[in-house]
């Protein structure tokens, strides 16, 4: 190709030649391909869990607790409870410290100390599920002797942590400086600054953080197996076995039974609602928040 | 940070008298006369510990996992050592524990994962950053999202009723026709199995792969599209050898983050893989992982052996994990942080 332009002496847009057209041609096909590919399943699964799950949803399904094998009918209320029972406990222990720990790396960690929370924090973020349970199951069940909403509660509060903290500070640090020292000249202390000022100009970046730590943790079935495990009865109790949603859809799934799969399908209806009510509540945040600044 | 000595202790300082030695002496420790002007400073620092706490609260909990999945697996490590992971046989009745089928498992089924997820990613990245217009591409970034959204239960579930009796109808035989030379895909087409377990996780990681493929993409400056399509390149040569060129270490740092997720992943894999602890050729035959393993046998173990045993499956998953993880995280830094324009290395 130089040598075409410095032959002529003046610039001319030398032909495409076919082969690198083509090639064109296919990548950018093969790109659409992989998005259509992508999307079918997404696609199939919202559809499946609409088409199914709509059949087998009632009024019954949202207020009854589940019946015994060959019985038509019951629902999974207590499920449903027991999901919210578990969120809860998670969510007391686990939003404060996440956010705590958020407000340290940002206004008070920028240090080696800091640099090590930082770095477990994202450690924090990619222990398997799984195993997060085994620790739940050897520091709560093992302590209480059973298995209980407290122990799947914290399963669920130290996977919602690292989440909570990376994404509080990444918000804290979007707040200008100029802020926080426009308070200090006021005489404003720092505490108070940090918590009526600083956070509170970041509330909706932390409140999306939390929301996203939120809808991650909601359908996690693995850390409660054996620490939450499962109640086919109502239980109120923090300490005591209790059903969740994402367990029973679980359990259902895995039966022989075909009324089980039925509800096995409306449960899982009803937890991607809240999930998706949860990550779009986040993104209306976002658009309008100032989220913007971060992504 | 501002320490608000910095803006104090002048004015207050000014005023007192030199000469007067322990007035000096006080002066010296700067921030002293702040400490009483400020009735604060105690709130300031109870506040500031009860931060620092929170924040030590992470470290201890990794400090935790370490502590209680050592000091579970003990028993089983003192037991068979290191041979646990060399070992297939999976005994619970003679005691005899072995890991090898669930190492096994977890990285076949990951790698057929990730075989299959790498090009849809790189695929839908591309697509999303360089091809599509705008209005597209928040609907298109927002469904992947929404891919990453849903719980593993509900993948599982469907993948049960849905994916399996296509694999078994539609695309196994097809593949044991015209594949079956290759011996990966031998044997009745049961749609449980190993195939099965890789289709899923690859479908769950791929928004992950995309979405930090995105995000290291975007992070490629706008001059080197320009440049590249100023010297006469098509839009795929400019993609080629303007963006995913320098952007590599971290589209490498995106699927290893994939391959974390799907060493880790459980319940879905748990739903499809069939749970054998037996090591097959064919990807028909069922399998098992180390995630699955623990989900199906914890709450059953009967023996502290055997409950040793899987903790210590446990520690090595979240050993796995941790190094692949650190590892993927310093790829996307390099391109994200630093500079992209090493691309003549």
């Amino acid at each position: 190709m130089p040598e075409d332009t410095a032959a002529s002496g003046t610039f001319t847009t030398a032909p495409v030649s076919l082969y690198r057209r083509t090639v064109n041609l296919l990548m950018t096909s093969a790109a659409a391909l992989a998005v259509v590919l992508v999307l079918l399943p997404l696609g199939a699964i919202f559809a499946y869990l609409v088409y199914k799950g709509i059949g087998a949803l009632n009024w019954d399904f949202l207020t009854q607790t589940p019946k015994p094998v060959g019985e038509i009918g019951g629902g999974m209320a207590n499920a449903i409870a027991g999901t919210g029972l578990i969120l809860l406990i998670a969510s007391s222990m686990g939003v404060p410290i996440g956010i705590g720990a958020g407000i340290y790396l940002a206004e008070y960690g920028r240090n080696r100390l800091g640099d090590l929370v930082r770095f477990t924090a994202d450690v924090l973020n990619g222990v398997p599920s799984i195993v997060v349970g085994i620790v739940a199951y050897a520091i709560v069940v093992l302590t209480q002797g059973h298995f209980s909403a407290l122990a799947g509660g914290v399963a669920l509060a130290i996977m919602m942590i690292p989440t909570i903290t990376r994404a509080t500070e990444e918000m804290l640090l979007l707040v200008p400086n100029a802020v926080r020292e426009a308070a200090y000249g006021l005489g404003v202390s720092r505490w108070r600054t940090t918590l009526s000022i600083t956070l509170r100009t970041a509330t909706s970046g932390v409140i999306t953080g939390v929301m996203l730590a939120f809808a991650r943790v909601a359908g996690e079935t693995a850390p409660l197996l054996f620490t939450a495990f499962g109640n086919q009865y109502w239980n109120w109790k923090v300490n005591q076995p209790t059903a969740a949603l994402s367990l029973q859809v679980f359990t259902y799934a895995i039966s022989p039974f075909d009324e089980w799969h039925r509800h096995a399908w409306a449960g899982a209806l009803i937890l991607i609602i809240l999930i998706v009510i949860a990550v779009s509540a986040v993104r209306i945040a976002a658009s309008r928040g100032m989220l913007k600044g971060a992504s | 940070m501002m320490a608000d000595p910095a803006f104090g202790a002048p004015r207050l300082d000014a005023p007192q008298p030199l000469a007067e030695p322990q007035l000096v002496a006080k002066a010296e420790a700067k921030s002293e006369p702040l400490i009483k002007a400020g009735s604060s400073h105690v709130a300031d620092e109870v506040f500031r510990y009860a931060m620092l706490a929170c924040g030590l609260c992470v470290l201890a909990l990794v400090g935790i996992i370490i502590y209680e999945l050592a000091k579970g697996s003990r028993l089983s490590w003192h037991a068979f050592g290191l041979s646990f992971f060399f070992r297939s046989e999976w005994d619970p009745v003679n005691e005899q524990f072995g890991a090898l089928p669930f190492v096994y498992g977890t990285v076949v089924s990951s790698l057929l994962a990730l075989l299959l997820a790498v090009p849809l990613a790189l695929g839908v990245a591309i697509f999303i950053t360089e091809m599509c217009p705008r209005r597209v591409k928040t609907v298109l970034a927002f469904s992947t999202e929404l891919l990453a959204a849903i719980p593993s239960v509900i993948y599982g579930l469907w993948a049960i009723f849905v994916l399996v009796p296509l694999l078994r109808r539609f695309v196994q035989p097809w593949l044991a026709r015209y594949l079956g030379w290759t011996g990966l895909f031998e044997g009745p087409p049961y749609g449980i199995g190993m195939l099965a377990a890789g289709v899923i996780l690859a479908i769950m990681i791929v928004p992950i792969i995309s979405s930090i493929t995105r995000e290291v993409m975007t992070a490629v400056p706008q001059q080197q599209r320009e440049a590249v399509l100023a010297l006469g390149a098509t839009r795929w040569e400019m993609i080629r050898t303007g963006v995913l060129r320098n952007a590599r270490a971290g589209i490498l740092g995106g699927v290893i983050l994939g391959l974390g997720r799907a060493l880790g992943e459980t319940m879905a894999v748990t739903m499809v893989i069939g749970n054998r602890p037996e090591i097959a050729r064919s990807l028909f035959a069922p399998g098992y992982t180390m995630a699955s393993v623990i989900a199906n046998e914890f709450s059953e173990a009967t023996t502290d052996t055997y409950l040793s045993a899987l903790v210590e499956v446990g520690l090595a998953l979240f050993l796995v994990t941790i190094i692949v993880n650190i590892l993927a995280q310093v790829l996307v830094w390099s391109v994200t942080r630093g500079m992209p324009a090493r691309s003549n290395a």
